[in-house]
């Protein structure tokens, strides 16, 4: 069973056209890495895999399940199975950072106050963020709250884990850091989709990887067909040393 | 004349926006009655918005409440001290408090401290994808955060009121007290001397209805919050001024079904 599958999507804003007849399949326990420009349309991919987004058309599988008309609490379910990394981490501001990723724990689980406590406690840790737990989000800068978003995404060890530009922002030991975060994931069993401009770390995380263009997939497969490919744009973004 | 035609067709483009403005309001408040009866029921969450709507706000309602009484009083005062009718300042203020001063001025209050905030805190969250996040977490942001909003106001703006009436009659004591050295317990005998059920209940319970206008206005315009922080101020502003206007236009229709149900009110 393919985790997450696009089927022929298309999508607009307005006149804008974002994604234009887009498919891919993302096989179990492996990282997908969606590389492109800004506004290419990668983090509108990752918005219709999680239901944020619908498509003009098209399908967006998540198992065997065609989430494109779920609605909303049969979405919730699938939700569930879910983690996701924002940009922005969008972080609760009214919360501390604990509560953060205590959040779907408290939501989803009967687990005790004690152990969700030790498991957010654990999962801040594991992304660098020990001394954390009681800051409130305001107090952290912009890379601790990628950490800390990243922890809430991964707060319930969730099958698919949507991840944003997960090291932009970061010094490069940190990145490296969560690279490594993220590869270790992926062997637990966890699906990764990994939106990113730095080509360094997509190497590191990635199995398969596509570059969008102006609504359109130029390429897809993986590393070794990346760079081989003819494709000028594919060729300028594969040499790529940075980013983030 | 191409001049009159794009007159006309702003007019009737700005109509048109008010009638949409209006539906989507109405829809989102007839939705989020409908959730509110759906489990899960957000107690947690609820309780939370009653200390911030309701005991946060007491201070401002009692301090506004005292002021209001004591300005009445000497109003009221000016008035019946030609009629040689001094005896009746307890019941005039009393009467015009609970029946009419005292829930409107706490429903413009509210919209003024709640409304404001919940437009936006919640028109905050839309712009730093805070709402996006609660979805993703498979957490219904709608019930989440404009339910619980709703009806923890639809819970704090009676109480907030009952509130508002007696320290507005305190303050009215202590100005007559001043002036004329009346006794506490003889002026809120008299104050109540012509104070029926009738008077207290439609009055305060009316204000369920307040706390729903400003919770459903500002909820609205925080979730469809858009440009970024100048949307969010934006967003702010109006939830103010629509929740007042709605209230004002409210009440006069909820004071003609006081009047339709309770005919002895207004007599």
């Amino acid at each position: 069973m393919t985790p997450v599958r696009f089927d022929h999507v298309s999508k607009a804003f307005g006149p804008q056209q974002i994604l234009d007849d887009v498919s891919f399949d993302v096989p179990s326990a492996t990282a997908f890495c969606l590389l492109g420009r800004s506004g290419a349309g990668k983090s509108v991919i990752l918005r219709h895999i999680v239901g944020l987004v619908r498509p003009d058309s098209g399908r967006v599988f998540i198992g065997d399940q065609d989430i494109t008309a779920l609605p909303g609490r049969q979405l919730a379910g699938v939700r569930k199975q879910m983690g996701f990394l924002f940009q922005s981490a969008a972080l609760f501001d009214s919360m501390s950072v604990g509560e953060n990723v205590a959040f779907p724990m408290r939501r989803h689980t009967d687990w005790s106050n004690d152990t969700i406590r030790d498991r957010a406690q654990q999962k801040l840790a594991d992304v660098g963020l020990d001394a954390a737990y009681d800051k409130m989000p305001a107090d952290l800068s912009g890379g601790m709250k990628k950490r800390a978003g990243l922890a809430r995404a991964m707060a319930l060890d969730p099958d698919i884990l949507l991840v944003d530009e997960p090291s932009a922002g970061l010094d490069p030991i940190t990145a490296g850091e969560i690279d490594a975060l993220l590869v270790k994931t992926k062997k637990a069993g966890t699906t990764l989709v990994v939106v990113t401009h730095n080509i360094p770390s997509a190497r590191v995380i990635g199995d398969t990887f596509a570059v969008l263009h102006e609504g359109h997939i130029l390429e897809n497969g993986t590393i070794e067909a990346l760079d081989a490919s003819d494709e000028p744009i594919v060729q300028a973004f594969m040499g790529a040393r940075g980013g983030g | 004349m191409i001049h009159e035609s794009a007159f006309v067709d702003r007019i009737g483009s700005n109509v048109l926006g008010i009638f949409e403005f209006v539906g989507e309001v109405a829809t989102f408040g007839a939705r989020a009655a409908v959730e509110a009866a759906r489990p899960p029921y957000e107690p947690r969450e609820i309780i939370r918005h009653l200390y911030d709507f309701g005991y946060r706000s007491a201070p401002l309602i009692l301090a506004a409440g005292f002021a209001i009484g004591v300005v009445l009083s000497m109003h009221t005062r000016a008035s019946l001290e030609r009629f040689g009718a001094e005896a009746m300042i307890p019941a005039g203020l009393a009467i015009a408090l609970i029946r009419e001063t005292g829930p409107l001025v706490t429903g413009l209050l509210v919209s003024g401290r709640v409304g404001a905030g919940i437009g936006a805190e919640i028109g905050a969250m839309r712009v730093t994808e805070q709402i996006d996040a609660l979805e993703a977490t498979a957490v219904d942001a709608f019930k989440y955060l404009a339910v619980t909003r709703m009806l923890a106001l639809m819970i704090a703006m009676p109480l907030l009121t009952i509130m508002m009436d007696f320290s507005g009659i305190l303050g009215g004591y202590v100005a007559e007290a001043v002036v004329s050295g009346m006794s506490w317990q003889q002026y809120f005998e008299r104050s109540f001397a012509y104070i029926g059920y009738s008077d207290i209940i439609p009055a305060t319970l009316k204000t369920i209805v307040f706390g729903f206008l400003i919770a459903v206005v500002s909820g609205y315009l925080g979730f469809t919050t858009n440009r970024g922080t100048e949307g969010v101020g934006a967003a702010s502003t109006r939830s103010v001024v629509m929740s007042s206007m709605l209230i004002i236009l409210g009440d006069v229709v909820l004071v003609k079904l006081i009047f339709f149900f309770y005919p002895q009110v207004s007599t």
